[in-house]
């Protein structure tokens, strides 16, 4: 009980931001707010910084760091005072991690690159927690986000000889009624990839096609991924072509309950 | 034509691309049983990238033991700038020796060079004798894999191929019987051969010999039989000692095919009696690679293909999309810096999954290096209007919360309340497959500010 009681002690006394990337805020507002229930259901006192818009990854990517440069500043500018920024985007977070020297690296940017959490990596080995007492009676594949998986780390990658682990994974086998089905290809790329889904219009398309194609035959009901910009893609495709697919990000299903 | 452009024209075919992608699938998963059976195998990544990084911060010194060493065991040794430097050494040796049939091993570099054609002008027969270089010699087409050159060949087009040029009888693409046409073929060659040429995958600075690996025994039958070897390699082949063979002979078959070794692994060292033995040592544009902080590592590449074998993008464009004499990701990190405007679309060719880094047996972080390449492409090379204009509204939008909020209203209120038909039309790329999102009345931002 008194470990309970530090635990939860210890939770309240920790800053933390909820970062809402870009699209999400403004596509996907449903992932931004099934990530904060979660969160405040965890216990967690989490505040979001209204003045917030994007990591700068759309620019950098396409070869353009130099315009991200405003973008990185505003992202630093309003999350410095916190001990943990934590996001439902892998990709995002990795972004920050990983990209973010285009800025001159002062105190607070690197506390910022420091401090950025994915969602899944945040729940799990932050606050310790494995079972979020969700429920979600379908059959599920996961889509392991690529800079997610190979840049965060959140997963063991069939490349390389590792142990086997992965985030999502452990969290979504804790979910009641949940059925993670097996894919033929397990960490294979959907082919969003930010811009590359426009410059290489034909491949993309192809690869999502693909992906898609492996759930359904696997006998998915629900794709999901730490990533809301793979499941756009997917979507996409799947509204397009009329398939019984359905996708929702984690944080969706772990603040399931029916 | 840049990248997206011809793998737009290779997905005309989805069956092929079907076919093309499981075929390299199938290799990779081989890769991976392969290497999961190697207790210790990111150990022996490491040592694989610790020593070849080594290798390039002391090449200087390395070459020239390794010249030192070869001379001693009566090789004869020669530098080449460039290409048509190699090119013409090769010439030169060939015409000292009279040798007007020539057999080749599989080598990229006399690829790089374009070795075959400045030969053949002066009118030197030079045989490919790797069958699948032969089957794309025929075809008069390039490898378009590194390991596998013509990956992209179905056998019933090989069977085509070999019925009009060697005479072979329609056999609805019978492997077997295919390849034994070729062997034949091929024997005719070797026997008959003036002189042969082949590929170095290793040179062992410490002892002076070289070792070629193949499949096919191919290098072999070619140098064992000619009265005269030329051996081409680039400047990064070389490895300090010949115990580091140990590390790379264990990673290169793997990584390339999911073998426990090359069938072939042939070292050699010095001439037999009454023959001759030339090794020609190769820059073109090595040197001014490895001057490059960001991207020398590439030079650590072995050439086990394995970048192309996991690429998703690569499976699915075929090898000749890149227009480069290596395709795939480490090609997209090679080639600019041969030729930044040429090959200016490739390192965009990605969608930076990192697949290639964590794949590759001596760790090149080829996905990083594809996104730093990005950054000089665009700042030193031309680049369309709409999307210079559209990165700085877009970087402007971002740095702006109030100015961000306003364009998503906008954009959201368009996705609501425009039909279909005018959201996906032509200027909009994603919507030719895709649909987009319907726009949400609320943006995460103003459903926040609400609830309080």
């Amino acid at each position: 009980m008194f470990i309970e009681i530090k635990k939860k002690l210890k939770l309240y006394n920790m800053k933390v931001g909820l970062f809402i990337p870009c699209y999400i805020n403004q596509l996907y507002p449903q992932v931004g707010k099934a990530t904060l229930e979660l969160l405040e259901k965890l216990n967690v006192d989490v505040v979001y910084p209204s003045g917030q818009t994007c990591c700068g990854q759309p620019m950098a990517n396409s070869g353009y760091e130099n315009e991200s440069v405003g973008a990185c500043n505003n992202f630093v500018k309003n999350f410095n005072e916190f001990d943990y920024i934590v996001t439902p985007s892998g990709s995002c977070a990795y972004h920050v991690k990983k990209h973010f020297d285009v800025i001159p690296q002062t105190d607070e940017v690197t506390k910022v690159r420091n401090n950025v959490y994915e969602l899944c990596d945040f729940i799990l080995n932050v606050l310790k927690i494995k079972d979020v007492g969700a429920r979600f009676p379908h059959k599920v594949g996961i889509h392991k986000s690529c800079h997610g998986l190979r840049g965060l780390r959140l997963g063991s990658c069939s490349e390389k000889v590792t142990p086997e682990y992965s985030y999502i994974g452990e969290l979504l086998a804790e979910v009641s009624g949940v059925e993670i089905i097996t894919l033929n290809r397990e960490d294979e790329c959907c082919g969003f990839g930010g811009t590359f889904a426009v410059v290489e219009e034909a491949i993309s398309v192809k690869m999502g096609k693909d992906r898609v194609q492996d759930h359904l035959d696997n006998g998915a009901e629900v794709i999901t991924a730490t990533d809301t910009s793979c499941l756009m893609h997917l979507e996409g495709l799947i509204t397009r072509h009329m398939q019984p697919l359905k996708v929702l990000h984690i944080a969706e299903i772990l603040n399931s309950v029916n | 034509m840049n990248h997206s452009e011809a793998a737009t024209i290779f997905n005309k075919n989805e069956k092929k691309v079907n076919w093309h992608d499981k075929a390299l699938w199938f290799v990779r998963h081989k890769r991976d049983k392969s290497a999961h059976s190697v207790e210790g195998w990111e150990e022996l990544r490491n040592l694989g990238q610790g020593i070849k990084a080594h290798t390039l911060s002391n090449l200087d010194n390395y070459l020239i033991q390794f010249e030192e060493n070869a001379l001693k065991n009566g090789v004869q040794v020669h530098w080449a700038q460039d290409g048509d430097e190699h090119n013409r050494i090769v010439h030169s040796i060939l015409k000292e020796h009279n040798a007007k049939k020539v057999v080749k091993s599989k080598s990229m570099l006399t690829e790089e060079c374009h070795l075959n054609p400045y030969l053949e002008a002066d009118g030197i027969e030079i045989i490919d004798t790797d069958l699948g270089e032969r089957i794309v010699q025929l075809a008069k087409e390039t490898p378009s894999h590194i390991v596998l050159p013509a990956i992209h060949k179905t056998k019933e087009e090989v069977d085509e191929l070999f019925q009009e040029h060697l005479g072979t009888k329609p056999c609805g693409g019978d492997p077997q019987y295919l390849t034994g046409e070729a062997r034949k073929h091929l024997r005719e060659k070797f026997v008959n051969a003036d002189a042969a040429i082949t590929g170095v995958n290793f040179a062992i600075a410490d002892t002076g010999g070289f070792v070629v690996c193949t499949n096919e025994g191919n290098a072999d039958m070619g140098a064992h039989l000619a009265p005269v070897h030329i051996a081409c390699m680039g400047i990064e082949k070389i490895i300090p000692k010949q115990e580091h063979l140990g590390v790379f002979l264990r990673l290169l078959a793997r990584s390339a095919t999911g073998q426990h070794i090359t069938t072939y692994s042939s070292h050699f060292k010095k001439p037999r009696k009454g023959t001759k033995m030339h090794i020609v040592i190769v820059d073109n544009g090595r040197t001014e690679q490895l001057s490059r902080p960001d991207f020398r590592a590439s030079l650590q590449c072995i050439r086990c293909g394995a970048c192309m074998n996991t690429c998703p993008i690569y499976r699915r464009s075929g090898g000749h999309s890149y227009d480069a004499t290596i395709p795939g990701p480490i090609g997209s990190i090679l080639s600019p810096g041969k030729d930044l405007t040429k090959h200016s679309s490739l390192p965009f060719a990605s969608t930076l999954c990192g697949s290639c880094s964590d794949v590759c047996p001596v760790k090149i972080d080829i996905h990083t290096q594809l996104y730093k390449w990005r950054q000089i492409i665009t700042k030193e090379t031309k680049q369309p209007y709409v999307k210079v204009m559209s990165m700085k509204m877009m970087g402007d939008i971002f740095s702006k919360p109030t100015k961000f909020e306003k364009v998503g209203k906008v954009a959201r209120w368009s996705l609501r309340n425009l039909p279909k038909g005018i959201i996906n039309s032509k200027p909009n790329v994603w919507g030719k497959e895709r649909d987009l999102p319907s726009g949400p009345v609320e943006s995460f931002d103003e459903w926040y500010k609400n609830r309080k």
